[in-house]
Parts: C-alpha cells; structure tokens; sequence
C-alpha cells in the first residue's frame, strides 16, 4: 500500500478512489484530525497554534505570509510522507484567499519538485471522460509498488 | 475517526443505506445526511464498517475521510449558520460522481478505455501564408 497525496487535498472522487484501489489517501483530513484529535492542544477555531507558521519555515521562506506557513505545517509532511500523487489540475473546487491560492500553488511547486511519480488530470465532463478518468488512476496506482490488483 | 460516505445511487437513498449499516455497525456511531452518512468510532472498526458498506452498491457509494466528528461546535453548521465549510466542494464533485460511477462499471465490465479525441491543430491557412510571404519579398 502506497501513500498517495491528493489534490485537491479535500477531493471526494480521488480520496475514494486511491483507497477503493488499495492505497492510501493523503488529504487535509488526515492533518486535520491529527490537530483535532490530539489533547492537550486547545486553540479553535482549527487547533492551529503559533508553532504551525515556526513549522512551516521548513517549507516556505519566513517573509511568506503566516497563513502560507500555518497552512504548510499541515500540508508539508504529507507530502514528505507521500510516495506518489495524483493531481486534478482544473480544480475550480480548489479556490480561496490568498492563503489557499498560494498554498495551493506551494503545494503543486513542492510535488513536482519531489520527484515522486505523478498523475495530473482533468476532471470528467462526459461518460467517456469518466471511464478514462477511472482507467488512468487504476493504471497509475497499479503500477506503484505494492499496488497490485484491486 | 470519521468518514463520510456518499450515496449517490438509482437503487439506494440514504435512509436505506443508514438502515442497512446499522446492521452491521459494531458500535460505530452512524449520523445519517442528505448525501449519505458519517460514521464515527475506533479506526477499525470504522475500516469494518466501511468495507461492508462499499458492498452493498460498490459503484454508487464514494467514502472520504472528515477530520472533525460530526457535530463539532467548530464546523457544525447548527452553530455557525449556514453551509459548513466543505460542502461546497462536496456538492461540486457530486455532481460529477455520476461519471466515475460509469468508469468503475466499465472498469468491471472489462470494457476497452476509449482513445481520447485529439485536438485538432488549425494549421495556417494557405491565403495568410501567400499574405506573409509577400510582405517579406
């Protein structure tokens, strides 16, 4: 089982369909509820605190904007985690603030210079879409190691 | 943990599937919604539930991980008003779930992948290159 980051880091259909074909999915929920779910740590409203912009100097410059930084510490050790990725690249479900915008951008920069294998994409728009949709993920997770036949 | 599960099936709404799981539930506490469910408990126990539930309909339900539990003041739109942050992205690939569905079944069925269509590349038209070949002689 390999561990796949997604992007968009929220995205229903990528999030189901790497774990439907046996791997796992690496998407801000799993950053999330480790912030969540840890005692002791008690900031809302997202139980991110002063450390997480210090943890993010890792992955951006300190004269980046805190909300980049913040939003890193979250992002940034999945993707040292992951060991491939699969990216939709017309993700207009993935907007937001400046914040978001250039996380996102951190993000895509930060996967493409891992060099772990790679699949972009487009979302579907038709039946035939989809069925190359579905076929280029089932190829692309089958062929990381451990993917076999799901 | 929690997971959400969507539902989005000719053959199953979320009330039936919500019965259905419960079947099988094990101590996993199910919160049902319009799109589906959430279930929330021990990790394994939630892998369980979650396995046994893609069997009911494999190709119409679609699981993700939450990183909140169901009913957190922080997210929970019964305090904060309005649509909860997420549902937007949420509603925007639903729409789209229709379409994997018909790549899972295809995949099943073992039907061939069809070639996508190439963009056709407009090459330059003969009058615009008689114009260019004048204006350099």
């Amino acid at each position: 089982m390999a561990k796949v980051f997604i992007y968009p880091a929220t995205s229903l259909i990528l999030s189901d369909l790497v774990a439907r074909f046996n791997h796992k999915p690496l998407g801000a929920a799993l950053g999330i509820r480790e912030r969540i779910q840890t005692a002791g740590i008690d900031s809302p409203p997202l139980q991110i605190t002063p450390e997480e912009p210090k943890r993010g100097l890792k992955y951006a410059a300190v004269e980046v904007p805190s909300g980049v930084r913040g939003r890193m510490a979250i992002y940034g050790p999945l993707i040292e985690e992951a060991e491939a990725a699969v990216i939709v690249t017309d993700a207009d479900l993935a907007f937001g603030c400046m914040g978001c915008a250039r996380t996102d951008e951190l993000i895509l920069f930060s996967l493409r210079q891992s060099g772990i294998p790679i699949l972009e994409l487009k979302y579907p728009t038709s039946d035939e879409e989809g069925i190359r949709f579905v076929a280029a993920i089932k190829k692309f997770l089958t062929g990381l190691p451990d993917g076999g036949e799901a | 943990m929690t997971k959400y599960v969507f539902v989005e099936s000719p053959f199953m709404t979320p009330g039936e599937l919500a019965l259905r799981a419960y079947e099988v539930s094990e101590g996993v506490l199910i919160k049902e919604t319009c799109f589906g469910l959430q279930v929330t408990g021990a990790p394994e126990a939630v892998d369980h539930l979650i396995t046994e539930i893609r069997t009911f309909d494999p190709n119409h339900i679609f699981i993700k991980d939450r990183g909140f539990p169901p009913g957190d003041p922080r997210r929970c739109r019964a305090n904060l008003g309005g649509a909860r942050p997420g549902y937007l992205g949420h509603e925007r690939e639903f729409r789209l779930l229709r379409y994997i569905t018909r790549g899972l079944e295809a995949l099943e069925r073992g039907e061939a992948v069809p070639e996508a269509a190439r963009e056709k590349i407009r090459g330059l038209d003969i009058q615009r290159l008689q114009e260019l070949i004048d204006e350099e002689s």
